[in-house]
C-alpha cells in the first residue's frame, strides 16, 4: 500500500532506509530542518545545510524513485543565540526560490523559552511574508501542553495565519484536541519510546473525527523508525479498518494538506 | 463533522476482540514496569522526580473511563503558562520535576 512519510530526517539515515520505505510503499519524503545533535555555531553551517536539503537529498532520494522535499527554519533548539538565529533567518528567503521547498519548518518551541518565543514569532512573519505553509514542532514530554498552547498563541496572534496552513506536530493525547478544535492539522509522530506508538496512534484516530491529522515517523540520528508509518498501517489492517480507510489517512491527508504548496506534487500524478 | 476521517468512531469491538489484539502487548509491558519497580526497590539514594510522577499516575489506571493517556500525560505536564527566562538545558525529562 502507498503513503506519504510527511516528516524524516533523512540527512541522518542511510540508503538502506531508503530502500526500505520505497519497498514498504513510500511515495514521497519530506524533511523538515531540525537539530543535527549539536548546536551549529556558524550560518555557513545552515547555509551548507540548506544547500544539502535543497539540492544533495533529493538526488539521493531520486535513487530509489522518491520525490524528496524539505521545510527550512532554525530548530527552536538553536534559538536561544538569537544572534545565529537571525543570521539563519535571513539566509531563508533565498532558498525559498528552490523547486523543492514545501515552508517554513519545523519551527516551534523546544523549552518554551523567551527567546525561542521571539525566534517563533520571526519565522512566522517569514512564512506570512512569502506565503508558506508551516510546520510546527511541539515540545517533548512535560513541556508539550505549555508549548502547544504557546506556540498556537502566537500563530494567532500573527493575525494573518490560516490555521488550515498549519500542521502542528506531535501531538498527543492530551493536546490533539486543542489543535484540531483552533483549525489546525495535527500530526501524530510515531516513535519508539516518546510520543506516539503506532498502536496508540490507532487509538487516536479512532476517537478523534478530523480528517486534519497525518502519521509521521519523523526518523532521525536517534532511536527512531524509518517504517513507522507501515507499521501503524498494519495496526490499522489488524483491527479490521478497509485499505480505502487507511489510503485516505497515510496517503490522501498528506496530499491534501501538501498540496497547498506550490511545489508539491501528487506523486500519484507523477506516475 | 461533515467529513470525518473513516476511522473515527469505528469499528466496535467486543473486549474479547480488543484482548484477542493486544493482550499479550499489555501484559508484558506490566511485567516490565513491575521489574522496573523491583530494581528500584533494590538500588539505594532518594525518590527520582520521574519515579514520583510515575508513581503517582500508577492510581489513575485503575479508574473508570477512556481516558487514562490523557489524564496521565496532564498530570505529567508542567502546569506553568509563561514562558521561562532561560532554559538549563536541552533535553526534557518526562515529569514535570514540581509534580508532588
Amino acid at each position: 500500500m502507498r503513503y506519504i512519510e510527511p516528516h524524516g530526517h533523512m540527512v541522518s539515515r542511510t540508503t538502506d532506509d531508503y530502500q526500505a520505505m520505497a519497498l514498504a510503499g513510500c511515495a514521497a519524503i519530506c524533511e523538515p530542518a531540525f537539530w543535527a545533535g549539536f548546536d551549529r555555531k556558524t550560518a555557513d553551517g545552515f547555509y551548507d545545510y540548506f544547500c544539502q536539503l535543497t539540492q544533495h537529498e533529493p538526488k539521493r532520494a531520486a535513487k530509489y524513485g522518491l520525490p524528496h522535499y524539505c521545510w527550512l527554519c532554525i530548530n527552536p533548539k538553536e534559538s536561544e543565540d538569537m544572534k545565529l538565529a537571525d543570521d539563519v533567518l535571513a539566509l531563508i528567503p533565498e532558498f525559498l526560490k528552490a523547486k523543492t521547498v514545501l515552508g517554513i519548518g519545523e519551527i516551534g518551541l523546544n523549552k518554551n523559552t523567551r527567546n525561542e518565543m521571539r525566534i517563533l514569532e520571526k519565522h512566522v512573519e517569514l512564512a506570512v511574508q512569502h506565503d508558506q505553509l508551516i510546520l510546527v514542532h511541539t515540545p517533548h514530554l512535560e513541556d508539550k501542553r505549555k508549548g502547544t498552547r504557546l506556540i498556537m498563541d502566537v500563530l494567532k496572534a500573527a493575525g494573518k495565519v490560516k490555521p488550515e496552513r498549519v500542521i502542528i506536530d506531535h501531538v498527543e493525547e492530551h493536546t490533539i484536541g486543542e489543535v484540531l478544535d483552533q483549525g489546525f492539522w495535527a500530526g501524530i509522530t510515531l516513535y519508539p519510546e516518546s510520543k506516539a506508538t503506532p498502536v496508540r496512534a490507532v487509538d487516536m484516530l479512532e476517537n478523534f473525527a478530523s480528517q486534519r491529522v497525518w502519521l509521521n515517523s519523523a526518523c532521525d540520528w536517534g532511536h527512531s523508525d524509518p517504517l513507522a508509518v507501515p507499521k501503524a498501517m498494519q495496526e490499522m489492517r489488524r483491527r479490521g479498518h478497509s485499505a480505502a480507510a487507511i489510503d485516505s489517512l497515510v496517503y490522501g491527508n498528506p496530499v491534501r494538506f501538501l498540496s497547498q504548496s506550490k511545489n508539491f506534487r501528487d506523486p500519484q500524478a507523477l506516475r | 463533522m461533515s467529513d470525518p476521517n473513516p476511522l473515527a468512531g469505528t469499528p466496535r469491538r467486543t473486549r474479547d476482540q480488543v484482548a484477542d489484539l493486544h493482550f499479550m502487548d499489555a501484559r508484558y509491558k506490566l511485567l516490565d514496569l513491575a521489574a522496573f519497580l523491583d530494581r528500584l526497590e533494590k538500588a539505594t539514594g532518594p525518590e527520582d522526580h520521574r519515579v514520583r510522577g510515575l508513581r503517582a499516575a500508577l492510581p489513575l489506571l485503575l479508574k473508570s473511563g477512556d481516558d487514562r493517556v490523557a489524564q496521565i500525560l496532564h498530570l505529567w505536564s508542567d502546569p506553568s503558562v509563561a514562558p521561562i527566562e532561560k532554559a538549563d538545558t536541552k533535553a526534557a525529562s518526562g515529569v514535570w520535576p514540581g509534580l508532588q
